[in-house]
């Protein structure tokens, strides 16, 4: 009994170490879509330097997986979405107040390297033997099929019906959809600019933009944070001279001020 | 006694309160029309036909396959049998996302295997078979292991007796072995199902997220997360009920032997 007894003992005490975790000085819960992961680390290194002392921590997911975590009273201090639904819907919630699109990026079709002759526009797509799109429930995926659908005046009424013939996947995220193309499992797929920037090993197809739909990407401090005037220095690094440039490196479109 | 009794009950309540609050959780959130909607949404029925259809057919090659393996393993002793048995054991370790990578790497389209297939014009990739693949990639581990447990139970003399009266190894394993152990191999089996039926990462990696052709329960679960968290939670109200109950009917069939045994 004392051998288990005293096993257990150390048992709790893990937990409890495990429980108080030492808080750095002054941190910083960045909320922020996967797609961004790379413009954002960039400044986050940006912002710990020019703010000693301050501690950046990031949270990269998918937009919707965010959302749900910060209705579920996750604590973060700013969210940056790929989607401005998500965030109208944390606006209502009164979980973010006053979002501002900060960037915006532009789908384009990701062809894999033996499709490279076949798919040279948007009109060529439903010739490649084996497409992947996002799930409709997914913001990219909502994209794909908005834009199958703004192609029917030029491209032929069953523009949609003859790509969705060759779908075979309809992906959660669009990560998985542009690693199957570079895999060449799909000879083709619909992603964002931002994910193929610098990408020697897949082919890119840009889309008309009268057809494109264009993802906005709002930013908004969380309600209740704890560090107002420090999540306002970030969103201000993000839309300075050197996040615009950061974000264009990484392949997103920002307006002109 | 009777305090290091109630210490052992407490210490052991805490673990089973740890275990079964989060489900407890995941159906009291919900009101009864929410769960109702949510089996009516247009994901669950295709997926779960999907998921039990992929499961059965993942668990048949797994106890076929699994189960000569098991009763080799369990009768062998060397350093290379040892070292076999762990690497059996890897697909538990590595997380389900890198069992898809490395499936795809084996038998996506130019894969060494994948490569001479799509040569054959035949590809596996967003398949059905890619999703049985999957699941058997990761259960079959776990029944091996409980498996070959099971197996190491069956009294070595009882196999060297018969086998003095002359009896054949295929005999001894089936009129012998395959009898002693079926409490354990049972047991195996549902845990090498349930681990099936809740596959996800490998699966999304290897045969992508096609509804009616690739997408299971889980996969569905996380779809309708996307949109709206009400419907994923009743789509894993399915789940879970659907586990119980064939969890739970394993356990009554076998628990007559199991006291035996």
């Amino acid at each position: 009994m004392s051998a288990f007894g005293r096993w257990w003992a150390a048992v709790l005490l893990l937990i409890a170490l495990g429980c108080s975790r030492a808080e750095p000085d002054r941190e910083l819960v960045i909320f922020a879509a996967a797609s961004l992961r790379e413009a954002f680390t960039a400044l986050g290194k940006d912002f710990e330097r020019t703010h000693p002392g301050v501690e950046l921590r990031f949270n990269f997911a998918g937009t919707g997986e965010l959302r749900t975590q910060l209705e579920h009273g996750a604590v973060a201090d700013v969210f940056a979405s790929a989607d401005s639904l998500h965030m109208q819907e944390l606006e209502r919630a009164r979980r973010v107040s006053s979002p501002v699109v900060f960037a915006r990026n532009e789908p384009v079709i990701v062809v894999s390297k033996d499709a490279t002759g076949t798919i040279q526009s948007l009109a060529d797509l439903p010739r490649a033997e084996r497409i992947v799109i996002g799930t409709p429930e997914v913001p990219i995926g909502r994209y794909a099929l908005q834009i199958f659908d703004r192609a029917a005046p030029t491209l032929g009424r069953d523009f949609r019906a003859r790509v969705e013939a060759k779908v075979v996947s309809r992906e959660l995220n669009v990560r998985q959809v542009l690693a199957k193309v570079r895999l060449g499992e799909a000879q083709a797929g619909i992603v964002y600019r931002s994910d193929v920037a610098g990408l020697s090993d897949v082919g890119v197809v840009g889309i008309p933009a009268e057809i494109n739909v264009v993802a906005e990407y709002p930013q908004a401090i969380v309600s209740g944070t704890s560090r107002p005037s420090l999540a306002r220095d970030f969103t201000e690094l993000v839309v300075s001279e050197v996040g615009r440039r950061a974000l264009t490196n990484a392949g997103f479109s920002v307006r002109a001020r | 006694m009777k305090g290091q009794r109630l210490v052992l009950a407490l210490v052991g309540g805490l673990l089973v309160a740890f275990l079964v609050t989060p489900i407890v959780a995941l159906f009291t959130s919900a009101t009864v029309s929410e769960v109702a909607a949510g089996f009516r949404h247009p994901l669950v029925w295709p997926a779960l036909r999907l998921s039990l259809t992929t499961t059965s057919i993942s668990l048949l090659v797994v106890v076929a396959f699994g189960t000569p393996l098991a009763w080799t393993l369990a009768r062998r002793r060397g350093r290379l049998w040892q070292a076999l048995e762990s690497a059996i054991q890897l697909p538990i370790v590595i997380p389900p996302a890198v069992a898809g990578v490395a499936l795809l790497l084996a038998f996506g389209r130019s894969g060494p295997i994948g490569s001479l297939l799509a040569g054959a014009g035949w590809s596996v990739t967003f398949s059905t078979t890619a999703v049985v693949m999957a699941e058997v990639f990761v259960s079959a581990p776990f029944f091996v292991q409980a498996a070959t447990s099971a197996f190491r139970r069956v009294d070595p003399k009882l196999v060297l007796v018969s086998r003095t009266f002359g009896a054949s190894p295929l005999r001894v394993f089936f009129r012998i072995a395959l009898p002693l152990a079926a409490p354990g191999l049972g047991a195996a089996a549902a845990m090498a199902w349930a681990r099936a039926l809740g596959e996800f990462g490998a699966t999304l990696m290897f045969a992508g997220n096609m509804p009616g052709t690739t997408q299971t329960l889980p996969l569905a679960i996380y779809t309708a997360l996307e949109a709206d968290l009400r419907a994923a939670q009743a789509i894993s109200i399915a789940l879970v009920v659907v586990a119980f109950c064939l969890l739970w009917l394993v356990r009554v069939t076998l628990r007559g032997s199991l006291e035996v045994a």
